[in-house]
C-alpha cells in the first residue's frame, strides 16, 4: 500500500484548483467554499433524483413490455420535471389531527439523513466534500438517521397505515444495519483505514486489485451488502414499510405535494448513496481498473474519476431496479429470518475468513495472483 | 354495520405475563384500499401485525340488479348481468340465458352452443389472467400484472371483433348468441391459442415457481374441505382444496360433454392442500384446459343458425320456475327465475360465487399476518360487482 495521502476536502481541492483563493482571508473563504460544496451536492442529488425516477420508470416499463413515459420530451426525459412541477403546485395538506411540527419536520430529517451520506463519498481523488478519518463509520451512522424521520412521519400522521409502515421501517432498518455493517468491516481490514478515500486508494492499479477480488470471501460479502442495502433503502423485495398492496403507501400515506416529493427524493438519494458505497468499498471507487487511464492527472483525470464512480454506482442502482420489478415482496417474519438467520451468520463467517486470509496469505488475491 | 364479536381491548398473552402492555387495534381496510379488488371493506382486528379477526363488509357496489330485473322484459335483463361479474360477462350472460331457456323449454342451435363455449372459455382465460395478475400485485410482484394485461388485450381484441365490446359484451342471448362469428375469426382464435400456450409457461417461470412467491403463498390461508363445503365455496377455491367439482363435467351443461378436458385440483405441491398456492395453480392450469376446449370447439364448429327462431320473438315463458347453474370463473353461478307468464320475470335470484366465497375469509385468515390477509383476499378472487350485485 502506498503512503497514506494527505487529508483532502472540498476546501483544499478547490483552493488547489484556484490558487487565487489562497490570497483571501480564511474566515471568509472556508465557509464560502463549504457552501459551494453543499450547493454542488444538492444540485447533484436533485438532478440524480430527476434522472433516477425517469430511469426507474423506463426500466420498469421495459421489463413490463411497456414504453413508459413518452410524451414530455424525447422518450419522456422531462416527465419527472413535469411531475415535480405538479407536486410543487399542489395544496399543502396536513391532516387535521396530525402532530403538525413532527409532520413538517419528518421529510426534512429523512432527506438530511440520506443527503449526509454524500459528504464522504469520493467522486475522484480530490473530489470529496470531506475526507473524514472515520468515513465508513460516519456512513453507517448517518445512514440510519433517515429512519428517525420515517418514525416521526408514521407517528405524526395519525394514520394506522402510516404507523404500521413506520414501525416496519424502524424494525427493518435497525436489523439490517447489522449485516450491512458487518459486510463493510472486512473492507476496513483490507484497506487498513476507515477513510473512504484511503479505501479507494488501496484499490488502485489493475481491476483485480479491487476488494471484490481480494479473497474468496469478498464476493459473498458483496452479495450480503447488496441485499442489506436494498433493505436499508426499503426497496422491493424489502419494501415492507411502504408496501403498496398492504399498507396503502406505508409511512408516507398522508403526505402529498412537496413533502411527498422530498420523501421521494430522499429515497433516491439514499439509493444512489448505498450504491456509491458499494462501488467505493468493493469496486475500486473512482478507479477505472486500468492503470494507464487512472494515471491521467489534472482536470481530465478528475473527470474520468467522477464518471467512473457514477457509472459504477449506476450499475448497482440498475441492479436494484431490476430486482424490484422481478421479485415479489417478502413477509415481515421472512424479512427478519433473512436478516438474522441467513445474512448475519454468513457475514460473520466471511469476516473471520477475511481476517484469517489477511494474516495467512496477505499478498494473494482470489485467483491466488499476487496483489 | 355489526359489532365485532369479541371486545375491542383485550390484554394479550404478553400483557398477562406482565411483560409489555399491548393493545389491539381495529384497522379499516377499504373500501378505498389498493388490494381489496374494488370496493370491498374489511374490518380487521389486529394485534401488531397479527390478524386476530376480520369481517368483510359488502354493499358498496349494490345496484339492485334483482329488483331491476323484475321491471324489464327477459331480453333486457341480459345487459344487467354483464355488470355483475364484469370480468366474465360472457359467463354471466350464459348463466342467465340457460335459466330462461330452461323455463321456455325450447332447444338452442348447435352452432350457437359452440360459439357460446368458445367465447365463455376465452372469457374464463381473460378473467383468470386478471385474477393471477392482481394476485401477483397483492404479493408485491409488479410485473406479472402487465404480462397478464398484455395477453388479455389479445382476447379483448377478439371479442371486439365478435361483438363490438370489450368489457360488457351482452353477446350471449336467450336462444343463442347476438351475432354470428365474423369471417376469419376462427383462425384468429386458433392463432391466439398457439400464441398463448407458450405464454402460460412463461407465466410459470415468472411467478408460479418464484421462490419468494411460493414462500409467501404456500401454507397460507389453508381451506379444509369440510369448511369449504359447509360455507358453500365453489369454483377454483373449492378445487384448490382438492375437491374435483366442476359443473361443466358434472352435471354438465351445453355441449361440454363433447370435449376432452381435465379438472385440475390442488394437490398441496408447495405446502398444505387448499393453501393459497393451490388456489392459484388451479387457475393457471384451468387456463390450459380452457385452451384445449377452445381448440376443440373451433375445430368442430358446425354450420347453422346462431340464434333459435323462437328467440327472435318476444319471450314469454310459461308459468313456472327454473334454477340453473353454470361454472363461472369464480365458481357456481346460479340463476333462479320465477315466471308468471308475462314478458317480465316475476323474480330473479342470483347465487353469486364471489358472494359465497368471500364469506370464508374470516374463517381462514385468523392468526395470519396482515400481508397474508391481502394474499388470501387475492386468492379468493372476488369481483365486488358480483358480491354486491
Amino acid at each position: 500500500m502506498s503512503e497514506p495521502p494527505a487529508q483532502v476536502d472540498i476546501v483544499t481541492s478547490l483552493t488547489g484548483a484556484f490558487p487565487a483563493l489562497e490570497a483571501l482571508p480564511t474566515a471568509i473563504v472556508y465557509p464560502a467554499l463549504m457552501l459551494v460544496g453543499a450547493v454542488i451536492a444538492t444540485l447533484f442529488v436533485s438532478l440524480f433524483g430527476l434522472f433516477a425516477i425517469w430511469l426507474e420508470r423506463k426500466v420498469m416499463a421495459h421489463i413490463q413490455c411497456r414504453l413508459g413515459p413518452m410524451e414530455v420530451g424525447r422518450h419522456g426525459w422531462l416527465q419527472t420535471l413535469a411531475d415535480g412541477l405538479k407536486l410543487l403546485a399542489k395544496e399543502d395538506l396536513i391532516p387535521k389531527d396530525a402532530d403538525k411540527a413532527l409532520f413538517i419536520l419528518a421529510p426534512i430529517i429523512s432527506f438530511t439523513g440520506a443527503f449526509m451520506l454524500y459528504v464522504v463519498i469520493p467522486f475522484g481523488r480530490d473530489v470529496i466534500a470531506a475526507d473524514l478519518n472515520v468515513g465508513l463509520l460516519y456512513l453507517a451512522a448517518v445512514g440510519s438517521v433517515e429512519v428517525v424521520g420515517i418514525i416521526m412521519s408514521g407517528w405524526s400522521s395519525n394514520s394506522k397505515w402510516s404507523l404500521f409502515g413506520s414501525m416496519r421501517a424502524a424494525a427493518q432498518v435497525v436489523s439490517y444495519e447489522l449485516p450491512l455493517g458487518l459486510s463493510l468491516l472486512p473492507v476496513i481490514l483490507l484497506a487498513g483505514s476507515l477513510s473512504t478515500r484511503d479505501i479507494c486508494e488501496a484499490q488502485a492499479g489493475w481491476f483485480w486489485n479491487w476488494f471484490l477480488f481480494a479473497n474468496p470471501f469478498m464476493p459473498i460479502l458483496v452479495v450480503i451488502y447488496v441485499i442489506s442495502s436494498i433493505a436499508e433503502v426499503k426497496r422491493a423485495p424489502f419494501d415492507l414499510p411502504e408496501a403498496e398492496s398492504e399498507l396503502v403507501s406505508g409511512f408516507h400515506t398522508e403526505y402529498s405535494g412537496m413533502r411527498f416529493s422530498i420523501f421521494f427524493l430522499a429515497e433516491y438519494a439514499a439509493l444512489f448513496g448505498v450504491s456509491a458505497i458499494a462501488s467505493l468499498a468493493f469496486l475500486g471507487g473512482y478507479h477505472t481498473g486500468i492503470p494507464a487511464i487512472d494515471g491521467i492527472g489534472g482536470f481530465l483525470g478528475g473527470l474520468v474519476g467522477v464518471a467512473t464512480m457514477i457509472v459504477k454506482s449506476l450499475c448497482f442502482v440498475f441492479l436494484q431496479m431490476w430486482l424490484r420489478f422481478t421479485l415479489p415482496r417478502i413477509r415481515l417474519d421472512q424479512m427478519f429470518h433473512v436478516c438474522y438467520k441467513v445474512l448475519l451468520p454468513f457475514a460473520f463467517v466471511a469476516l473471520v475468513g477475511v481476517a484469517v486470509w489477511q494474516s495467512v496469505l496477505p499478498d494473494r488475491s482470489l485467483w491466488f495472483l499476487p496483489r | 354495520m355489526t359489532e365485532l364479536e369479541t371486545p375491542l381491548l383485550r390484554d394479550t398473552a404478553a400483557a398477562e405475563s406482565g411483560d409489555v402492555k399491548t393493545e389491539e387495534m381495529i384497522l379499516n381496510m377499504g373500501p378505498q384500499h389498493p388490494s381489496t379488488h374494488g370496493v370491498l371493506r374489511v374490518v380487521v382486528r389486529t394485534d401488531g401485525e397479527i390478524v386476530l379477526d376480520c369481517e368483510p363488509h359488502l354493499g358498496f357496489l349494490h345496484r339492485c340488479f334483482e329488483k331491476i330485473a323484475e321491471s324489464v322484459n327477459y331480453t333486457q335483463v341480459t345487459p344487467y348481468t354483464d355488470r355483475m361479474d364484469y370480468l366474465m360477462s360472457m359467463g354471466n350472460n350464459l348463466g342467465y340465458c340457460v335459466a330462461v331457456e330452461k323455463l321456455v323449454g325450447e332447444p338452442v342451435p348447435d352452432r350457437a352452443w359452440h360459439i357460446r363455449t368458445i367465447v365463455v372459455e376465452l372469457d374464463r382465460i381473460a378473467s383468470h389472467l386478471i385474477a393471477i395478475g392482481t394476485y401477483g400485485l397483492d404479493a408485491g410482484a409488479l410485473t406479472p400484472f402487465f404480462y397478464a394485461l398484455r395477453d388479455r388485450e389479445k382476447i379483448l381484441r377478439i371479442f371486439e371483433e365478435i361483438c363490438g365490446q370489450r368489457l360488457n359484451y351482452n353477446y350471449v342471448r336467450i336462444g343463442g348468441v347476438a351475432y354470428d362469428l365474423p369471417e376469419g375469426v376462427e383462425s384468429r382464435i386458433l392463432e391466439f391459442c398457439d400464441y398463448f400456450e407458450p405464454k402460460v409457461d412463461e407465466w410459470d417461470r415468472l411467478l408460479t415457481y418464484n421462490g419468494i412467491f411460493i414462500k409467501r403463498v404456500a401454507n397460507v390461508g389453508v381451506l379444509p374441505v369440510p369448511l369449504a363445503i359447509d360455507w358453500g365455496v365453489t369454483g377454483p377455491c373449492l378445487r384448490g382444496s382438492g375437491v374435483k367439482r366442476d359443473l361443466r363435467k358434472k352435471p354438465g351443461y351445453g355441449i361440454y360433454d363433447k370435449f376432452d378436458f381435465d379438472v385440475p385440483v390442488g394437490r398441496g405441491e408447495m405446502g398444505t392442500v387448499g393453501d393459497c398456492w393451490d388456489r392459484y395453480i388451479v387457475r393457471v392450469r384451468e387456463i390450459r384446459e380452457s385452451l384445449k376446449i377452445i381448440r376443440q370447439a373451433v375445430k368442430s364448429l358446425p354450420a347453422g343458425d346462431h340464434l333459435a327462431a323462437w328467440a327472435k320473438r318476444r319471450i314469454r315463458p310459461p308459468k313456472g320456475d327454473a334454477y340453473t347453474k353454470i361454472e363461472n370463473a369464480r365458481g357456481e353461478l346460479g340463476f333462479y327465475i320465477v315466471s308468471d307468464g308475462t314478458d317480465k320475470p316475476f323474480r330473479v335470484k342470483t347465487r353469486g360465487p364471489s358472494f359465497c366465497n368471500i364469506a370464508i375469509l374470516p374463517e381462514i385468515s385468523r392468526g395470519c399476518m396482515i400481508a397474508d390477509l391481502i394474499v388470501i383476499i387475492g386468492s379468493i378472487d372476488i369481483v365486488v360487482g358480483e358480491t354486491d350485485r
